[in-house]
């Protein structure tokens, strides 16, 4: 049982840690335009030098 | 439940006032929308991109595929009209969007702030229930009160978080004094933490934190799923009204300019071109035209303007350019006008209870009663024991939460809503399926929802080849619709023009040439000196001393009008026809598509009177219409249906907006509503079942806080599936 003492608290920080990505993707409006990520990620612009 | 009890006005947000459609345009002035109908794939996206940014003064470009629209951010001076034509040479079709009537960022802050509540109740909820499934198996003592410690440490700042729509929307409704869903909601959600947090203190054996925090969860998810169709929705109504840019051309002192139509002033000179619409009411100073007023009146016999006549906005100006003096603008004008009729027309319309409303209604004060009833009973046969007591009532209300009914309807609308939308229908109420499902009358308006209100010729065979040839050739000297359908037909039949010269075209009047020296024309009654028919038509005097030939037009059908009302009378509906237009095309069409009920030259308040007197008969009346002759007649009928070409009022009187050409979805939809209905019922049946099982359990006393999670995901989860069934 002194596995809990450990088990316990890093089952909460990996939780957390998709807690905050989840978040995190949110501020940064990725949930605004699902198709078109689905599909720019296929687009080869900008695949030879970084976009000015 | 929140389908209702948020109810939106669409009204409200689709028909904004003239003033505060130009503060926001005034604000945005540099961001530009254009919507990009065609645009589906990767290769679409960097094509549209890369030709906006190497305009000069384009700052930067971003197409948003969800939305199929693109924002620029440019320098004034880059028009859209400009970035239109070099998306159409790259081969996309793109449209001017109002930015002001896209209120973006509104709706979307709404949806990440439900959406960041519902993933923090469900990081709360996995967790919770990973330390539940320890205690479920046995888990004793230390273990187990450490184990509901880290529980409540959970369990209560995620209530807090995530259950803040519940309790707000609860305090609401008391402050109201009613009983909504959303109050045994809260209840259950705070009584339940509040004795699970004693009993740990107490060292007690059951918590019901994993079962208030996934009863969380799942509001949250049917929330979240109701406002999402009701964002699309609401987000296609916007840009079907941000597509009509108002603007006209105002005459000032230093010659054209184009401005909204918010800045114009009373007396202001406005030039309308040829084939557009009027952009507000006025007095003709200037020119001769013809207009189309179909639109207004349903009429299609279009009517002659000259100088000091009034026209008023919406009707199309067809031959001659107009000045017209401006004799309505900003708060009196007809935008204004056309928002107050739907306003009354709106209040005007009975309230309709949706089957969720009534289900809550009965629902509400009987889950408070049985709660009451398990806590007084347990007092008496305990001999006043507070804590079993309580602990009894808090899982009748855990067990009895609305969880399935608070998805049942949501679930069916946005899976349905999702299928009509694919086949070219918006919802834009949230009701409007139920009223569908409930409709047994059909009422079509005529020009612009029957037909397209495109004439074609329609007795060409009656003409011999010589007036032909010389009918082709004057209709090629006009962009007047009655001549370009002459024109198309002619050269359909593979006519060739006769070799005239001279040709020119009289605004107003029609087109003259020479054939020889023969003076030839097409045009008016009056001004070829024929005797004007009851229909649509135009005359040629081709001045060989014959009397005048006539050319009669009738409307084209709507593709899909003839299944459509085939499929709603196989279905057993009451079809009705009701126009403003003359007896001879109405009597022809109903003819043509079947219908044995129809009445010609109704006037708006006819025919909302002959709505409000179907409905009166005890009939539930589905009105199709799309002019604004229809729009107290389409705010008045049970459930209404306008195509996208209709005009602004209308649309924003109706419940769906047909987004294609085709009619067909209509009899899909009307089908589809009786199924989406039987399914709403269907959930309900099916999570008063899982209540009525578990119920007396919980009155018993023997709900293990497994038991209460159990039944609550089953019921969910059992409610979504046989929902997603209508895909």
């Amino acid at each position: 049982m002194e596995m809990l003492v450990y088990l316990i608290p890093a089952s909460l920080l990996l939780g957390g840690v998709g807690l905050a990505a989840f978040l995190w993707a949110l501020r940064n409006r990725q949930f605004e335009d699902p198709d078109g990520d689905g599909q720019r990620f296929l687009s080869d612009d900008w695949d030879d030098r970084p976009k000015p | 439940m929140s389908a209702t009890s948020i109810s939106a006005c669409p009204a409200c947000i689709a028909a904004p006032s003239a003033e505060a459609m130009a503060a926001a345009r005034a604000q945005k002035a540099s961001g530009l929308v254009l919507s990009l109908p065609t645009a589906h794939c990767a290769a679409c996206i960097s094509d549209v991109e890369r030709e906006l940014t190497r305009m000069p003064g384009v700052r930067s470009a971003r197409v948003n595929l969800t939305l199929k629209r693109v924002s620029v951010e440019a320098a004034p001076e880059v028009t859209p009209e400009a970035m239109i034509a070099r998306l159409a040479g790259i081969g996309y079709e793109a449209h001017e969007l109002d930015p002001g009537l896209l209120s973006v960022t509104e709706t979307d802050r709404r949806g990440r702030d439900l959406l960041m509540r519902l993933g923090v109740a469900g990081f709360a909820m996995m967790n919770v229930m990973l330390l539940s499934v320890a205690v479920w198996s046995g888990a004793e003592a230390a273990t187990r009160d450490l184990f509901h410690w880290i529980s409540a440490a959970i369990a209560l700042p995620t209530l807090v978080f995530a259950g803040q729509p519940f309790f707000a929307s609860a305090w609401a409704s008391l402050k109201a004094r009613r009983l909504g869903m959303d109050v045994p909601i809260s209840l259950a959600l705070i009584l339940s933490s509040a004795i699970s947090l004693y009993e740990t203190f107490q060292g007690g054996e059951h918590a019901y934190f994993d079962a208030a925090v996934s009863l969380c969860f799942f509001l949250l998810a049917g929330r979240y799923l109701d406002y999402r169709s009701r964002a699309i929705a609401r987000s296609a109504a916007e840009e079907l009204a941000a597509l009509e840019v108002p603007r006209a051309t105002r005459i000032g002192p230093e010659g054209e300019s184009i401005v909204p139509i918010a800045e114009l002033a009373l007396g202001d000179l406005v030039r309308v071109r040829p084939g557009a619409r009027m952009p507000v009411d006025g007095i003709v100073t200037e020119g001769a035209s013809e207009l189309d007023r179909s639109l207004l009146t349903g009429e299609t016999l279009p009517v002659r303007v000259a100088a000091g006549l009034p026209v008023s906005a919406g009707e199309v100006n067809l031959t001659g350019p107009l000045t017209v003096r401006v004799t309505a603008a900003g708060r009196d004008s007809s935008l204004h006008r056309m928002a107050d009729l739907v306003a009354v027309a709106e209040s005007a319309r009975n309230r309709y209870t949706s089957l969720a409303d009534r289900m809550a209604r009965a629902y509400s004060p009987s889950v408070h009663l049985l709660a009451l009833a398990a806590f007084i009973g347990w007092m008496v046969q305990s001999g006043g024991d507070i804590r079993l007591a309580v602990n009894v009532a808090s899982a009748v209300l855990i067990i009895t939460c609305p969880c399935a009914l608070a998805l049942a309807v949501p679930a069916v609308v946005t899976a349905a809503s999702g299928r009509l939308f694919r086949q070219g229908l918006l919802i834009k109420d949230g009701t409007a399926l139920e009223r569908l499902a409930e409709v047994d009358t059909v009422v079509f308006d005529k020009t612009g929802t029957l037909t397209l209100g495109a004439p074609r010729p329609i007795d060409l065979d009656r003409h011999d080849a010589t007036d032909l040839s010389l009918v082709a050739a004057l209709a090629a000297g006009s962009a007047h619709p009655l001549s370009a359908a002459l024109a198309a037909a002619l050269t359909d039949r593979g006519i060739a023009p006769a070799p005239v010269s001279g040709l020119r075209e009289v605004p107003g009047e029609g087109v003259e040439a020479f054939l020889g020296d023969r003076r030839v024309r097409l045009g008016r009654a009056d001004w070829t000196g024929a005797t004007p028919e009851d229909m649509t038509a135009t005359y040629l005097d081709a001045g060989d001393g014959r009397a005048p030939r006539t050319f009669v037009f009738a409307d084209q059908l709507r593709p899909g009008a003839a299944e459509a009302v085939a499929a709603l009378k196989a279905a057993g509906k009451r079809v009705v026809l009701l126009s403003g237009d003359a007896e001879t095309p109405v009597a022809r069409l109903s003819k043509e598509l079947g219908i044995e009920e129809w009445h010609a030259g109704a006037r708006p308040e006819e025919k909302a009177g002959r709505v409000a007197d179907l409905t009166a008969a005890g009939g539930r009346v589905l009105m199709v219409g799309d002019g604004l002759n229809d729009t107290a007649a389409l705010a008045g009928a049970h459930v209404s249906v306008s195509p996208a070409t209709a005009l602004d009022a209308a649309r924003v009187a109706s419940d769906i907006v047909l987004l294609g050409q085709d009619l067909q979805p209509i009899a899909l939809a009307a089908s589809l509503a009786v199924t989406a209905r039987r399914r709403i019922k269907q959930n309900f049946a099916l999570s008063l079942g899982y209540n009525l099982v578990a119920v007396p359990v919980a009155l018993l006393g023997l709900a293990t806080p497994l038991i209460a999670a159990l039944a609550m995901s089953a019921s969910s989860i059992t409610v979504s599936l046989n929902a997603l069934r209508l895909r």
